[in-house]
């Protein structure tokens, strides 16, 4: 489906400083329903409600009461944070907002009532959607794991118990043990992800459990700032971590989480802690929506953040195709800023100004040793495209990976605090 | 920008240079000294200076952003000093160096073939030459730059790409604040990016594409944050 100016009342391409005439709206404040609480629906959230000063009503439908973020998850793996320092609340929203926090799942969206159905029974009517669900697993990439196989072998790509579950795996783990990591096919969240929990880990083991191993099963034969992980698994943890890519490994064929047994076309592992990150989609809710594509991912208007299927609803973050940007917490928060400008120019006339979009993932290797990449986007007509990008060199000093390590705690606060608030 | 390299002869500098950069000398003597009793003053002491990292002496109360800058891995060299010298805020928004800077670029010159006379190993320093050298960064900002009014709305709007490293409450920890900064400042220090006057790659990354008035639009937000 071809998305042309005609389609959206706002237009593909805006131009700044441009105002919009406000719809006509029926009696009472206009509404945003808000679906996710995460990087991206939290900030869309508090960014209308924030710019609107009350004229604008959002309701943020948010299933957990404590949101434990997926970014900085791995330096809790690590030790270097603690557990609750990585978790936040929403009552700041509700209380200097005025956002209503709704801790209840969507499972079904009614678009041309415009309605929101919750799990509770409630309906919740909007003026303008936004979904930001993030992202549901694909079991048929890991014949033979499912939801019940994740005690076993958790995933941990859903930030919280996961993470604990895993933690305490890898630090119970026998003397000389086996940690294995199956890795996720792209497109997938976090690109570098999987590759800093296993510097995290092997930080863990090299204190705990030095003869340990650590086997990385990866469908892929690259990945995101491999160069950079690479020479430090050398520098830092030698000989602990083998990663075998797609053309070594073969593809995975059966996983047995009772037996903790991976099979693969080159050998059976038998690996004492084993981290299975399957292939990914858009959060569920996205796909009952009618918001997907046959990549189970979500098109969008890049000036806007729209869905292409529905002028009166924006995605931000995991479950769309953003075209050059990853998928991360910062992207999301970026997106959110765009999507948040267009619906409060929809609904009441204020500014539209052309789409800015970047992202940096920081990723630590070892203690204070961090690295970075990281780039500028912009919004053309088919896609969000890259205009300019940087990433840390290999052989850089001790002193820049430290700086760059602590860049990243002020990035995450200064991004906790921009969701919420 | 390219600026003429000049065949480096093989002994000392033009002896007429280094004589003249003595007298400039005068106006840093006050906090750093040169020569071989050279001690931490106010400042560094400045033997050594070219290829030496920002922030690195022992004993000298360098400010946060200084430090920060040499930790991220600024090396002076004959191009930076230059910046430097000329206002040490295009480098260090909030530098210790209370210095209102050299706007004529001979007496740099001058100074910097001085200084060069303290260094052991210089690399890639053209002898000042007795008329002025082409200038290989960006001037500091033109007046009329820095007195463009910004749009507030379109500095909150463009802001939102800021403030998920620059926290608006003025937190100050692996990333600098620029909460409350006087639009001067902070003009100065995103034109230093733009330019690649100065070396971080995120900053430079998100100055490239910025204009004047966009740069001017956020000075005004920025300086009108309360924390």
């Amino acid at each position: 489906m071809t998305i042309t100016r005609r389609t959206f009342g706002i237009g593909a391409l805006a131009v700044a400083g441009t105002a919009i005439a406000p719809q006509v709206m029926s009696a009472g404040r206009p509404r945003v329903v808000v679906i996710g609480g995460g990087a991206g629906g939290g900030t869309v959230a508090r960014y209308v409600a924030k710019a609107s000063k009350g004229d604008i009503d959002v309701v943020l439908i948010e299933p957990t009461r404590t949101y434990y973020t997926c970014f900085f998850s791995n330096l809790y793996l690590g030790g270097f944070r603690d557990f609750s320092s990585i978790g936040h609340t929403y009552g700041k929203l509700a209380s200097d907002y005025g956002i209503t926090v709704v801790h209840d799942w969507a499972i079904g969206v009614d678009r041309s009532k415009k309605s929101v159905q919750l799990a509770s029974g409630a309906d919740v009517s909007y003026d303008r959607l936004v979904v930001s669900p993030g992202i549901d697993f694909r079991y048929d990439t890991v014949p033979g794991y499912g939801v019940e196989s994740s005690n076993k072998m958790p995933h941990a790509w859903k930030a919280g118990s996961q993470t604990q579950l895993l933690k305490a795996k890898v630090e119970a783990m026998r003397p000389g043990g086996l940690y294995m990591m199956v890795a996720p096919p792209n497109p997938f969240r976090c690109p570098p992800g999987p590759y800093e929990r296993i510097s995290m880990v092997a930080h863990v083991l090299k204190q705990k459990n030095p003869t340990a191993k650590i086997v990385i099963v990866d469908t892929k034969e690259k990945f995101s700032k491999q160069g950079l992980f690479t020479e430090g698994w050398s520098n830092h943890y030698e000989g602990m971590v083998e990663w075998l890519p797609g053309s070594i490994a073969g593809k995975i064929k059966r996983i047995d989480a009772d037996k903790m047994e991976i099979h693969t076309d080159a050998e059976v592992f038998k690996p004492d802690v084993a981290n299975v990150i399957p292939g990914q989609k858009a959060g569920t809710i996205a796909t009952a929506a009618g918001l997907t594509n046959d990549s189970g991912f979500c098109p969008i208007v890049p000036a806007t953040m729209q869905s292409q299927m529905d002028e009166n609803i924006y995605l931000v973050g995991d479950s769309t195709i953003a075209g050059d940007m990853p998928k991360s917490g910062y992207s999301a928060n970026s997106q959110a800023k765009v999507a948040a400008m267009a619906i409060r120019a929809s609904l009441s006339g204020s500014k539209l100004f052309p789409a800015r979009f970047a992202n940096t993932c920081w990723s630590l290797i070892a203690t204070d040793d961090g690295v970075k990449v990281g780039a500028k986007y912009e919004a053309t007509e088919e896609k969000i495209a890259k205009t300019e990008g940087f990433i840390s060199k290999t052989g850089e000093d001790a002193q820049l990976r430290k700086q760059t390590y602590e860049e990243s705690i002020g990035w995450y606060n200064g991004i906790t605090t921009d969701v919420f608030g | 920008m390219l600026f003429p390299l000049i065949a480096v002869k093989a002994a000392v500098a033009d002896d007429a240079a280094v004589e003249r950069g003595k007298l400039v000398f005068k106006s840093c003597a006050s906090c750093h000294q040169v020569g071989p009793k050279a001690k931490n003053s106010v400042g560094p002491p400045l033997n050594g200076i070219f290829g030496r990292r920002a922030g690195s002496i022992d004993g000298i109360r360098y400010s946060d952003d200084l430090a920060r800058a040499g930790a991220n891995g600024l090396v002076w060299d004959r191009n930076n000093l230059d910046a430097y010298i000329e206002n040490p805020r295009s480098l260090v928004s909030k530098t210790r160096m209370q210095f209102r800077g050299i706007k004529e670029p001979e007496k740099r010159a001058d100074l910097i073939a001085f200084l060069r006379t303290f260094s052991d190993n210089p690399r890639d320093i053209p002898e000042a030459a007795p008329t002025a050298t082409a200038l290989s960064h960006d001037p500091a900002v033109d007046p009329n730059i820095l007195a463009i009014q910004g749009d507030p709305d379109f500095g909150e709007y463009l802001a939102g790409e800021c403030v998920t490293c620059h926290q608006v409450s003025g937190a100050d920890s692996g990333i600098p604040s620029i909460t409350g900064w006087p639009t001067e400042v902070f003009v100065t220090a995103m034109h230093a990016y733009r330019a690649k006057t100065r070396a971080h790659p995120v900053m430079r990354m998100i100055a490239a594409p910025l204009n004047d008035e966009e740069i001017a639009s956020l000075a005004v937000y920025f300086k009108n944050l309360q924390p």
